[in-house]
């Protein structure tokens, strides 16, 4: 058949029209990519508020490395749920790649050790929150730093009265000497103090803070804190300042060296 | 190809092959076809039933099975509100009376992007990985999946719309969520991030429901409106890698739909209502090779193919408990 002659060729057309099927699989294979583009996008989006730092969060004690803690963190909030002062909360969308990972909003409730044994810390089935920590003093979670000194009440020599952060602030500690297990509203506690020294007298790591008088004239009460390398980050300090903002803060993740 | 493999191979998004060649069919299901070919009686036993059958269906399995959601995801909600400690965590990770559970694709990305496995994590995605062999793999998706749940009603609503002409179910090729699976998984070991966690509805509608709703929500929303209006389904069939690593897992379970050749008078109502049609191919008239047949592993065991058989050709079976296994 092959020798055989074969008829002329027709004139040159144009090239057949795909059938009904071909543009069908043809118009399904396109939207298939452009889905598949749209959700690899949506999630790819996830990398902006990482990047651009968004968001810096404190996060929960025993966090390991940032970039680390989002990728061993499976956002399960198993350490949102023993917590006992309800510190931890979870990231939302806005958050990228931190959406359901934990963090600390030290200013509305910091941790103040109220669990004595790191209870996040064993709840963490990933290893985010290292369980090479076993008791406070060795958390690495940020550096308090004053930040507004002259905000100050104890740089002012200004003693304080009343509920530290009011009578509708929402916060929990533990007051030892209130109750030894169950943490109490910061609002229900007043205070009466001559000179401010609520960021040291709440501090839950010994050694972190202190004020240092600023003066030799012992009739100037005026004094300062001090941070000093015991400090965990956990934020308390912060929770507690009754000036707002507060004069003192966390830096997150910031360490003794970066000093 | 073997059954098992071409299984596999429809899961990942292969279309089903057409008519079997007849080398391929078995005696016996050559002899049912002949059967239901030639059988005078058989056919106008057929007809008869078709014009039976009522037009409602069962409703036994979706009972059951939203009622499995509805109360595995309460468990999760309520144990924490009321701090008793039975299920602690989130569908991604949990503790279950104190042992440890991890969601097999949420540990998985976590390996991949964290590169180092913790005991706690493995001893949790072992036995969540036995927990669902045992229990059919892809059962996840319909039995404990809060966001199935949602898109089943989603669903029902895209169909009450299709048949007014107000909404289109635009199909979109199956291999997609394979492909998403590869990409996900390239993208969680080179960025080192979790990065499919950050939209995926599971794990956002389960910490919603636990720990308070967020704007994460919006998306998780947006999802749901894509698949009223525009392709049925889309998330499950198309996208979903969380579907297809329970599919593998499903590929070794006991738990399945079985297809009876010889009762069933191929009304195709199964395909209609099943999710995922491709694993009910068999039911088409002649594509049968056995007389029993199973659904293969991107079967989600929901039941809405047993319920729907007006033949109770399809039932539940788990592999050497049933005697006709």
């Amino acid at each position: 058949m092959a020798t055989a002659k074969k008829p002329p060729k027709p004139p040159a057309k144009a090239p057949t029209k795909p059938s009904r099927k071909q543009r069908k699989a043809r118009r399904e294979f396109l939207r298939s990519a452009a889905a598949g583009i749209a959700v690899v996008g949506a999630a790819l989006m996830g990398f902006l508020p990482v990047i651009k730092e968004w968001t810096k969060r404190l996060r929960p004690p025993g966090a390991i490395e940032e970039h680390a803690y989002l990728a061993a963190c499976i956002k399960c909030g198993q350490c949102v749920q023993v917590c006992p002062v309800e510190a931890i909360k979870l990231g939302d969308l806005d958050e990228g790649f931190g959406i359901g990972a934990a963090y600390i909003d030290a200013r509305a409730q910091a941790c103040d050790f109220s669990c004595d044994a790191v209870q996040c810390v064993l709840a963490c089935p990933t290893g985010a929150l290292s369980h090479d920590v076993d008791v406070k003093e060795q958390v690495r979670i940020g550096l308090a730093r004053l930040d507004r000194p002259n905000a100050c009440l104890a740089r002012q020599g200004k003693g304080f009265k009343g509920p530290a952060r009011g009578a509708d602030f929402d916060g929990l500690h533990r007051y030892v000497e209130v109750d030894r297990w169950t943490p109490i509203r910061v609002a229900d506690h007043p205070y009466n103090l001559d000179l401010c020294d609520l960021c040291a007298r709440e501090c839950p790591i010994e050694g972190a803070i202190t004020i240092e008088r600023l003066h030799v004239d012992l009739t100037d009460l005026r004094g300062s804190p001090v941070v000093f390398e015991p400090c965990v980050g956990c934020g308390m300090c912060e929770m507690m300042c009754p000036v707002d903002p507060p004069a003192i803060v966390v830096d997150v993740g910031r360490t003794w060296e970066d000093v | 190809m073997n059954a098992f493999a071409n299984s596999l191979r429809v899961m990942l998004g292969g279309a089903p092959k057409a008519r079997p060649k007849a080398k391929d069919v078995s005696d016996e299901a050559k002899s049912i076809h002949q059967f239901k070919r030639t059988d005078p009686d058989f056919q106008a036993r057929m007809v008869a039933a078709r014009k039976a059958r009522p037009t409602h269906h069962r409703t036994t399995w979706l009972k059951r099975r939203w009622a499995s959601i509805i109360i595995v995801n309460a468990l999760f909600v309520l144990s924490f509100q009321f701090d008793v400690q039975l299920v602690e965590g989130s569908l991604t990770a949990s503790r279950v009376i104190g042992f440890h559970f991890a969601d097999l694709n949420a540990a998985l990305q976590v390996m991949l992007a964290y590169k180092d496995i913790v005991i706690n994590l493995l001893i949790g995605t072992v036995t969540v990985l036995l927990l669902w062999v045992l229990l059919g793999g892809r059962s996840f998706c319909s039995w404990v999946c809060p966001y199935h749940l949602l898109a089943e009603w989603a669903e029902m609503l895209h169909l009450k719309l299709a048949a007014q002409g107000l909404a289109t179910d635009f199909t979109m090729h199956r291999g997609l969520r394979t492909l998403l699976y590869a990409v996900f998984a390239v993208l969680a070991v080179v960025t080192g991030y979790t990065v499919f966690e950050s939209i995926s509805p599971v794990g956002i509608l389960s910490r919603a429901m636990i720990y308070g709703p967020g704007l994460a929500l919006v998306w998780v929303a947006g999802l749901l409106v894509f698949e009223v209006f525009i392709s049925r389904r889309a998330w499950c069939r198309y996208i979903c890698p969380i579907g297809l690593t329970y599919g593998f897992v499903g590929t070794v379970s006991p738990v399945h739909v079985r297809y009876n050749l010889a009762t069933c008078e191929h009304d195709g109502e199964c395909r209609t209502v099943c999710m995922v049609p491709h694993v009910l191919e068999f039911t088409k008239k002649t594509y049968a090779t056995k007389a029993k047949m199973s659904a293969g592993p991107d079967c989600t065991r929901c039941g809405m193919c047993v319920d729907v058989c007006p033949t109770n050709s399809l039932a539940f079976e788990i592999k050497g408990l049933s005697k006709s296994a």
